[in-house]
């Protein structure tokens, strides 16, 4: 299944919506669009809904760490939401989910962005 | 002790790292993994692939990719060569050092160190192969050997 986004706004706070795999390729390439897609029209406050990702390599990893440091670079901020336990043990044992904001709550994540 | 070997010979496109992991899948669900382990092998075989088709041939069309896996009655053992340069071991950076943990790149050989229970990285100029071995205690299945 190849990967999917739909955007939400929901209190000035961007949802990504992502659905399958984030991979070498389509996936990745999709990720970045979308998030590039974001800042170019303003939109720095961006939350990545992981819920529906089922799968996602090393190079979608390296993909969530471009976006999470470019969103960063521009003065924004990119969080994660709803990690799937494979998604989740990924980021632990690569030591990058202390790096990221990762949630579990979306109001409580839309929240948790600066206003 | 008899073993199950099957051998592919791909070409180096991403479709060649999709189909590694799909046989990978396949064969390590037959030889009575679990699901997580079969999710950590056919991981560890797409990353070996990645690394293969990338970083060993290029995706150069007139190099190719092998992969071999066999079954034994106490181990997978899955061996994916390229015909590229040769990896430098040395230049493989530690993706959990502070200074590389936003690196966009350079995790793969350490997801593959963490899935299996043995690596084994034989880099040369004529390219570098490297052997993923999980422990297996299933039953042996006869000799097999195929191509594609």
């Amino acid at each position: 299944m190849s990967m999917k986004t739909s955007n939400r706004q929901v209190d000035g706070v961007t949802i990504v919506d992502c659905s399958g795999r984030i991979t070498l390729g389509e996936g990745s390439v999709i990720l970045r669009d979308s998030v590039r897609e974001l800042l170019g029209k303003g939109n720095k406050k961006i939350l990545l809904n992981l819920g529906d990702v089922n799968y996602i390599d090393s190079s979608g990893i390296g993909e969530l760490v471009s976006a999470y440091t470019t969103v960063k670079n521009q003065g924004g901020e990119l969080k994660l939401l709803n990690l799937t336990k494979k998604v989740h043990d990924l980021l632990q044992i690569t030591k990058l989910y202390t790096v990221f904001d990762v949630k579990d709550d979306e109001a409580a994540a839309v929240k948790s962005f600066s206003h | 002790m008899s073993a199950h070997r099957v051998s592919y010979t791909l070409d180096s496109t991403l479709d060649t790292v999709n189909s590694a992991e799909e046989a990978a899948s396949q064969i390590a669900t037959e030889a009575g993994f679990g699901d997580e382990d079969v999710m950590k092998i056919a991981m560890a075989v797409r990353e070996a692939a990645v690394n293969a088709v990338l970083h060993g041939n290029a995706y150069d069309p007139g190099k190719k990719v092998t992969v071999d896996f066999e079954r034994t009655a106490q181990d997978l053992v899955i061996t994916i060569r390229d015909q590229g340069k040769g990896l430098d071991l040395a230049k493989v950076p530690d993706p959990l050092a502070p200074e590389n943990l936003l690196k966009t790149s350079g995790r793969g050989i350490f997801l593959i160190r963490s899935f299996m229970d043995e690596v084994e990285i034989n880099p040369s100029t004529s390219g570098t192969e490297i052997k993923l071995i999980k422990h297996v205690h299933g039953t042996a299945a006869d000799g097999e050997e195929a191509s594609q």
